[in-house]
């Protein structure tokens, strides 16, 4: 985390599954949120980039999980980066309001993972990991703030430093290296 | 611990400290508490080897290099969450395992109401908090560490707000960030009143409590 050029970025989904249509009254006050949230992130050091509709601002209008689901995927640097943005910025007025726009998810709706620096992950892949999160649980290969791993514990065993190589289940190497 | 600040001297010398949310060097800290700087060495020494304090060196001077004079040693509060209960409870655990089930359930409606009747029931019959002045002892004596921020000046200048250096929640908060971010505004909503001259508004930093205390506009009300 101290290295200048970081090797890996942490990527981030989520998705929200809306109460109400997303033209509705009652979902005004997210929408009216979406610009001056999204700029914040933009600005925020360590914010690497994020996923927008095709000549839109944001990636409300993508549907990938869901006509009522949004979704929201991002990368960032570090972990401490997307942390601080998430609960310590403006961000954070989103997430108390939650309940009044969003249904209360059952399962995982955010799920974390670590891909290497310059790779900007596709929505498939980043389904993909939020299913591998729900089946699994937390594993180096998708996994939450509160159950993370370092970018050193998910690389591939070939990359990782030898310490790390020598700690990892042969079952662990076979599943990350087949994703 | 307890022992540690029993020493009235010594409270001050960590109380003074606590509240500059900064490094404070030995002449300063003896200035503000009052006594010759030899004695707020020794306490100082104490409060860090006790883990209250943290302690560091530093050249106040702003030089470098030879010339500069030796390194200041300078002290800051201790970051890390200290708590006494005797005899022992675990009110945290309780704390956690209550806000994560309240999370899985998505219990943060019903988690904000309770804490607004709570602050409600706080200030009792008291008139909502009056001013910015007011309410930095209210939040004081409430185990935040409020201070005042800006010049005043509105038009140009940074306008006075009240903000926490920290969060009497912490460990639960850094768990369960929304649920009790939410609930710890919903409190200070309650204790301050959300229709007096000051509001409480959810104003999230780095390292600092989420919420800021202003003045109320009365064209957002």
């Amino acid at each position: 985390m101290t290295t200048p050029a970081h090797a890996f970025h942490l990527a981030q989904l989520n998705v929200a599954t809306l109460l109400h249509p997303f033209d509705d009254p009652r979902i005004a006050p997210f929408v009216e949120l979406l610009d001056p949230v999204n700029s914040a992130a933009d600005e925020t050091p360590g914010f690497v980039w994020r996923l927008v509709g095709e000549g839109e601002a944001d990636a409300t209008g993508l549907r990938p999980a869901g006509e009522d689901v949004i979704v929201n995927l991002s990368v960032w640097e570090t972990q401490e980066a997307l942390w601080d943005f998430a609960y310590r910025s403006g961000h954070l007025e989103v997430m108390r309001r939650r309940r009044e726009w969003f249904e209360r998810h059952v399962e995982a709706h955010m799920v974390l993972w670590w891909v290497p620096a310059g790779h900007l992950p596709t929505v498939d892949e980043a389904l993909e990991r939020l299913s591998d999160l729900r089946a699994h649980g937390p594993s180096p290969r998708a996994f939450t703030f509160a159950s993370s791993y370092t970018a050193a514990e998910a690389a591939p065993p070939h990359m990782a430093p030898p310490d790390v190589a020598l700690r990892a289940k042969p079952a662990d190497e076979a599943e990350a290296a087949a994703v | 611990m307890i022992a540690v600040l029993q020493d009235p001297v010594r409270r001050r010398l960590y109380e003074y400290v606590a509240a500059q949310g900064r490094e404070v060097g030995r002449n300063e800290a003896a200035e503000a508490a009052g006594v010759a700087r030899t004695l707020a060495a020794h306490h100082l020494d104490r409060l860090a080897e006790a883990g209250l304090l943290e302690s560091g060196s530093r050249r106040l001077t702003g030089r470098s290099g030879p010339g500069a004079g030796r390194p200041a040693k300078v002290y800051t509060r201790a970051r890390v969450e200290r708590s006494v209960s005797l005899p022992a409870r675990d009110y945290r655990t309780a704390a956690e395992l209550l806000a994560e089930a309240a999370e899985e359930v998505g219990l943060d409606a019903g988690l904000c109401a309770a804490a607004r009747r709570r602050g409600e029931s706080l200030r009792g019959a008291a008139a909502p908090c009056g001013g910015l002045e007011e309410a930095a002892e209210l939040l004081a004596s409430r185990g935040y560490e409020p201070h005042l921020e800006g010049d005043g000046e509105g038009e140009g200048g940074q306008e006075r707000v009240l903000r926490m250096r920290n969060c009497p929640f912490h460990a639960v908060a850094e768990r369960f960030p929304p649920l009790v971010c939410g609930m710890n505004l919903a409190l200070l909503e309650g204790l301050l009143g959300v229709d007096g001259p000051v509001r409480a508004r959810m104003d999230a930093r780095p390292g600092e409590c989420c919420v800021v205390v202003e003045a109320s506009k009365d064209n957002e009300r």
